[in-house]
């Protein structure tokens, strides 16, 4: 049995990989938002309040372009609705918890912090404290996207555009699948998510993202079903 | 609407979604079949966020298949499958990029 601290130590450790496009990220978001003229104030609130990288931006970028506030509150929001499903796989986990838990987790449920703790909790469900790996990779991302939101506001784009970091999101998100490429249902799945990504990218509200996945999970459902009926 | 208001609502909301199953769903009630589909989370979100990245460019035009992205991807994803490693499949990525990209 593992201490809160060696949960929240491996939690952290397990997470810093991640961080290597949330840092250039963070940096960008915060120049984006002095640039696009929003001031340093609102910039570094939505980092707080939102606090979700994609959803920033899109706030951004579509106020500074013109389209009114509820556009840009329905864009980013849509764009978060993927959150349900981290939330929905980390609660069979976490249902135990007291309230106060489950409200202060909640909000460091990103996609890292999601990704990371999935795999953890599947190998270690019966561990009295994993709740505090989720404390830690969380939190650790929390602070680091915090603090390059203000490197960002404070010393605008030192990340030269040419790198093209923004080439690590998917990088990361590559990285994190890549054990589940060996399976052939996942493979599916990932195929099948990634072409209605494509084909959607223009649906309104950004709205892609939620719409490939519910559609890849009812092919999941449906394929779950299928094994299910042959044994 | 002053921004600050559009920036609370939408953190409200954004907190919502990450809070709101985990308020609602009791795991007990969840038959298995629906729990085995929720390992398939990562593989229905994720390729949403990665496919778009690398296949469109900045206009959301479809790339070449000789782009530096998806050949960067492509050297990515043997890495990842032999090495079953997560930071060397980014660092090689991201090298690779910047090879075909600077040379």
């Amino acid at each position: 049995m593992r201490t809160k601290k060696q949960n929240f130590v491996r939690g952290f450790i397990d997470v810093l990989p991640l961080l290597i496009p949330v840092v250039p990220f963070g940096i960008i978001f915060g120049a984006i938002g002095i640039e696009l003229g929003f001031g340093p104030y609102v910039t570094y609130a939505t980092s707080i309040i939102i606090f979700s990288g994609a959803s920033q931006i899109v706030f951004f970028q579509l106020l500074s372009a013109g389209a009114t506030s509820l556009v840009a509150i329905t864009s980013s929001s849509v764009i978060s609705t993927r959150h349900l499903l981290y939330g929905a796989v980390v609660n069979q986990y976490l249902s135990n918890l007291s309230l106060y838990w489950k409200i202060g987790l909640s909000y460091i449920l990103t996609d890292q912090a999601f990704a990371v703790s999935n795999e953890y909790f599947k190998k270690n469900n019966n561990e009295k404290f994993k709740h505090y790996y989720l404390l830690g990779s969380g939190i650790t991302l929390w602070i680091v996207w915090q603090l390059t939101t203000i490197i960002g506001i404070l010393l605008g784009s030192i990340v030269p555009e040419e790198l093209g970091l923004t080439f690590t999101i998917p990088l990361t998100f590559l990285a994190l699948l890549i054990n589940y490429f060996r399976k052939v249902d996942h493979l599916i799945i990932i195929v099948i998510s990634g072409m209605l990504s494509i084909i959607l990218y223009d649906a309104p509200f950004k709205s892609y993202i939620i719409f490939s996945s519910l559609v890849s999970l009812l092919i999941a459902y449906l394929i779950v079903n299928m094994r299910k009926k042959q044994k | 609407m002053s921004i600050w208001i559009a920036i609370i609502i939408t953190g409200l909301i954004n907190y919502l979604t990450r809070l709101g199953s985990v308020l609602l769903i009791k795991p007990q009630k969840l038959n298995n079949t629906l729990k085995t589909v929720l390992n398939y989370v990562p593989s229905a979100v994720f390729p949403a966020i990665i496919f778009p990245a690398v296949f469109l460019n900045d206009s959301g035009l479809l790339v070449e298949f000789n782009d530096p992205k998806v050949i960067a991807t492509i050297i990515a994803f043997f890495t990842g499958i032999l090495s079953k490693n997560l930071t060397l499949t980014i660092f090689t990525g991201l090298i690779s990029y910047w090879i075909i990209l600077f040379f």
